[in-house]
């Protein structure tokens, strides 16, 4: 071995921390860019519906509320999207994300509710005095058809394209952000 | 003496802190053992750093009840598991099982082993490779010893 290539050797290890610390950099700063856009979520479960039909269930309507019961066979054929939405009238966020649920309601996608684990006079008293965006709403009061769909908290919304498959979730209130820039381009992309 | 059972009550009271409401707890301890260990494996989706048999949530409490049935029906526990886990995904499993997306993770120790013996034979094969010195010179060693006599401060 000659003395050049040993001192090149020796330069070269002499770099070496600082493109190791540089690419850490790069790799954090991506991480850090993604967590701003949304893009990357460390504390996200993704949905083990994606792509696939919503579980089987039938809950029952809501007394005193004059709006059909939801079941599966409600959610396959539907002919167009929809979405679908977890709701409790002790979910703060869903009284944030509520006026985007009507504002669906009013394009004319159909919307249809779960409400989670709540008591009758409260879910009644939020839709009076919110309104009621839902087509069909079915009452799952012990949460466990919530949990057939991996649901681990409200507000959570499912969008299902027009054979009944789930292509979208989302854990959290739909702010007019989410509308913006998830809603609208999958309803245009599965219109 | 009130102040001191004041103070062991305070100090006994994480012992008898206990998640969930006891009534859920099945009455069999064998059962009840094999449910703890089960729930001990799922994370809960809410406090993500904890299991379910440690959290306080309500799908952690809703999971541990949905546990417990299953025990006492005789499902073994891998269909228990296979419940949790159809619904919820890789996430809900505290031990990451070996797949596609896991393996660089799982792979990280042996790598780092095969790593660290490699870099041990490679410093072990120069240390064999390279020469031994020249002996020092007349006039290095004469050197050698002014400098040691040099009184030092």
């Amino acid at each position: 071995m000659s003395e050049t290539v040993k001192t090149s050797r020796r330069r070269w290890l002499l770099y070496a921390p600082l493109g190791v610390a540089a690419g850490c950099g790069v790799a954090f700063y991506a991480m850090l860019n993604g967590m701003r856009t949304g893009s990357f979520d460390p504390r996200g479960v993704p949905s083990t519906l994606i792509g696939r039909p919503v579980p089987d269930f039938a809950l029952p309507a809501m007394d005193g509320i004059d709006k059909p019961a939801l079941a599966a066979s409600d959610l396959r054929g539907v002919g167009r999207p929809s979405v679908v939405n977890f709701w409790a009238s002790w979910c703060v966020p869903c009284i944030v994300e509520h006026p985007q649920l009507m504002r669906l309601a009013r394009q004319g996608v159909p919307v249809f509710g779960v409400n989670y684990k709540d008591q009758l006079p409260g879910a009644q008293a939020f839709l009076a005095r919110h309104g009621n965006p839902f087509q069909r709403l079915g009452v799952d009061a012990p949460g466990r058809v919530a949990i057939d769909w991996g649901v681990y908290g409200v507000p959570e919304t499912y969008f299902l394209d027009k054979e009944g498959l789930v292509r979208w979730r989302w854990a959290g209130p739909i702010t007019p952000e989410v509308f913006e820039q998830d809603l609208t381009p999958l309803l245009r992309r599965y219109a | 003496m009130m102040r001191a059972a004041f103070i062991l009550l305070v100090l006994a009271m994480p012992a008898l802190a206990a998640v969930g409401n006891p009534e859920d707890r099945l009455r069999d301890p064998a059962q009840e053992a094999r449910a703890q260990a089960i729930g001990r494996d799922l994370r809960c989706l809410v406090c993500q750093n904890q299991s379910i048999e440690d959290s306080d949530a309500a799908v952690a409490s809703d999971l541990r009840r949905i546990v417990r049935e299953r025990v006492v029906a005789g499902d073994p526990d891998e269909r228990i598991v296979a419940f949790v886990h159809d619904r919820y995904g890789d996430f809900v499993l505290l031990r990451p099982p070996v797949n596609a997306a896991t393996a660089l993770l799982w792979a990280t120790p042996a790598l780092a082993l095969l790593g660290g013996m490699l870099a041990i034979r490679a410093m072990r094969r120069r240390a064999a490779t390279t020469p031994e010195p020249a002996p020092l010179s007349e006039a290095e060693r004469r050197r050698l010893a002014q400098l040691d006599e040099t009184p030092r401060a």
